[in-house]
């Protein structure tokens, strides 16, 4: 990581580094994802409890809560209830992951000031992040799917996709964190984000089914993104895939799109000036 | 000592805005969300009492919402103040003792605790979730319980050097202790072998006594012994907690 390399010789590799003004992007995000693995190594334990928490959930809401209630939508309850925790334990860790961690970074270890100070550009730092997040999210999914197997909870050979489907997830909710959370100004402003995750995690459909919704109310949560998050999971462990499934990708590709163009302007901003 | 809670006070004063938000705003997504939303596919029966969920749901709530603020009051909040701000060694260096800081920092979040139960029952209240005047019972009991587990670990906190262990502790401890203890679920319907587990817990103790109350089944001699539990380890914990903070504030 001490080599040193000239940003003008770094501008001819490839077409991207072209059209990026120069000193945005070297080409190096890998570099961030090997801070954070060394980073991990030596917390790994807070690395792996973040696996139980949703498994947790899954047993107690389940197992527990599910002998109160018998069938939801023809499905048995953990079957209905397992696709939702699992993209919410998706969109929590990446949201976790891009606004408190991101934050403690740039405010106060100042991390990524160190790091521009290398060949790094605000783009690399971007990239990195993102893909770190999802490094990380996409273990915890897998072990939650295996999970799910393991109690008969996944009814079809769609279910394949769903670790695709949840690193999708969890990449449109970092990259909207992280634009989010470069407008943050002190750790009060949190109190938002929570503000933000809970209801969206309460009101997603993840514990109950969208008919127990008034109409329009209906329509409200059809436009949250972890609605479209949990209904794509849930086509996909449950086998119910047809051609609406398109629409939650679509939707969650838009909202990364977004998200990433938002971050890494902000994060350049916040960072070179 | 009152010098200690003037303190939190001043303090809180000038940063209320966004944690009465959430005083507020999570009983109120709770209730609304399990209470109301997934209450909706459950039949009343002899698991919820004959009640509807929400009803039988709500005091169980006030307990377990009390056990989550008093995590955060009593590990980080507290963390801090030893390590970070040094705020507990700026007092001992005036004639306030360590014991006296403890008391403070305890009164402190008894009172938080009030504040947060009670606008959880008028949240309950308004959405019509409480059904006996008894239901009231789980301000008190909602308070008892979170301080049975905030003295505990304060006094285990004034024991730490790094803040690791709290994240840890929050999802193997506080989090199954939300979730296994029989607020969601009536705890019969978990496997023997873990009944045990959750008697040990202040949540269960603090469950049965605010359930019980607001359902009328609560006996006086199991009231009793829920109370005892918890003030025992409230006890437990205020000692345990003068050890470690004269320990810790040792000039």
């Amino acid at each position: 990581m001490t080599r040193t390399l000239d940003r003008d010789a770094s501008a001819s590799r490839g077409l991207l580094l072209r059209i990026v003004p120069p000193g945005l992007y070297v080409g190096r995000p890998h570099v961030i994802v090997e801070r954070a693995h060394l980073v991990y190594r030596r917390a790994w334990t807070a690395f792996v409890s973040g696996f139980f928490e949703p498994l947790f959930f899954l047993l107690s809401l389940g197992f527990g809560f599910g002998q109160l209630v018998s069938t939801v939508d023809g499905l048995p309850y953990p079957a209905f209830v397992a696709p939702a925790l699992l993209a919410a334990s998706a969109m929590n860790g990446a949201v976790f992951d891009t606004t408190f961690n991101l934050f403690l970074k740039v405010k106060y270890s100042k991390v990524y000031e160190a790091m521009l100070n290398t060949p790094m550009g605000p783009i690399d730092i971007a990239v990195g992040e993102a893909t770190w997040a999802l490094l990380r999210g996409g273990l915890y999914s897998a072990g939650f799917i295996a999970v799910m197997l393991g109690f008969g909870l996944i009814s079809s050979a769609w279910a394949l996709l769903a670790l695709p489907a949840c690193l999708l997830v969890a990449l449109a909710f970092a990259a909207v964190g992280m634009a989010g959370s470069t407008f943050m100004r002190s750790w009060h402003d949190f109190d938002l984000v929570q503000l933000v995750v809970l209801p969206l995690f309460l009101f997603s459909t993840t514990f109950y089914p969208l008919s127990v919704y008034p109409s329009w109310l209906q329509a409200i949560v059809q436009w949250t993104p972890l609605y479209h998050s949990i209904e794509l999971l849930r086509a996909l462990t449950t086998g119910s895939v047809g051609w609406g499934v398109l629409t939650h990708v679509a939707y969650l590709v838009v909202m990364a799109g977004v998200g990433v163009l938002v971050a890494s302007r902000r994060l350049g901003k916040l960072l070179t000036s | 000592m009152l010098a200690v809670l003037e303190y939190q006070w001043t303090w809180y004063r000038r940063n209320w805005r966004s944690s009465a938000v959430t005083t507020f705003v999570n009983p109120l997504l709770f209730l609304l969300a399990m209470g109301m939303g997934f209450g909706s596919q459950v039949a009343a029966g002899p698991a919820t009492g004959g009640e509807r969920y929400v009803v039988f749901l709500a005091p169980a709530l006030v307990v377990t919402t009390a056990v989550q603020t008093a995590m955060f009051e009593s590990s980080w909040s507290v963390f801090s103040q030893f390590k970070w701000q040094r705020t507990f060694h700026g007092m001992v260096a005036t004639p306030v003792t360590p014991a006296h800081v403890l008391y403070g920092q305890l009164l402190w979040v008894a009172l938080k605790l009030t504040f947060g139960c009670t606008a959880f029952l008028l949240v309950a209240g308004v959405l019509g979730a409480l059904r006996s005047p008894w239901a009231v019972v789980a301000l008190p009991v909602g308070v008892l319980t979170g301080m049975a587990f905030s003295a505990l670990l304060v006094a285990y906190t004034a024991t730490r050097e790094k803040p690791d262990s709290f994240s840890s502790l929050f999802r193997f401890v506080v989090i199954p202790m939300t979730l296994f203890t029989g607020a969601f679920f009536p705890l019969s319907q978990l496997p023997g072998w873990l009944h045990p587990v959750a008697w040990v817990t202040p949540v269960w103790h603090g469950i049965e006594l605010a359930r019980g109350a607001a359902s009328g089944t609560l006996g006086v001699l199991p009231a009793l012994g829920h109370l005892a539990y918890l003030s025992a380890l409230v006890a437990v914990g205020v000692l345990l907690g003068r050890r470690f903070f004269a320990r810790r504030l040792a000039v």
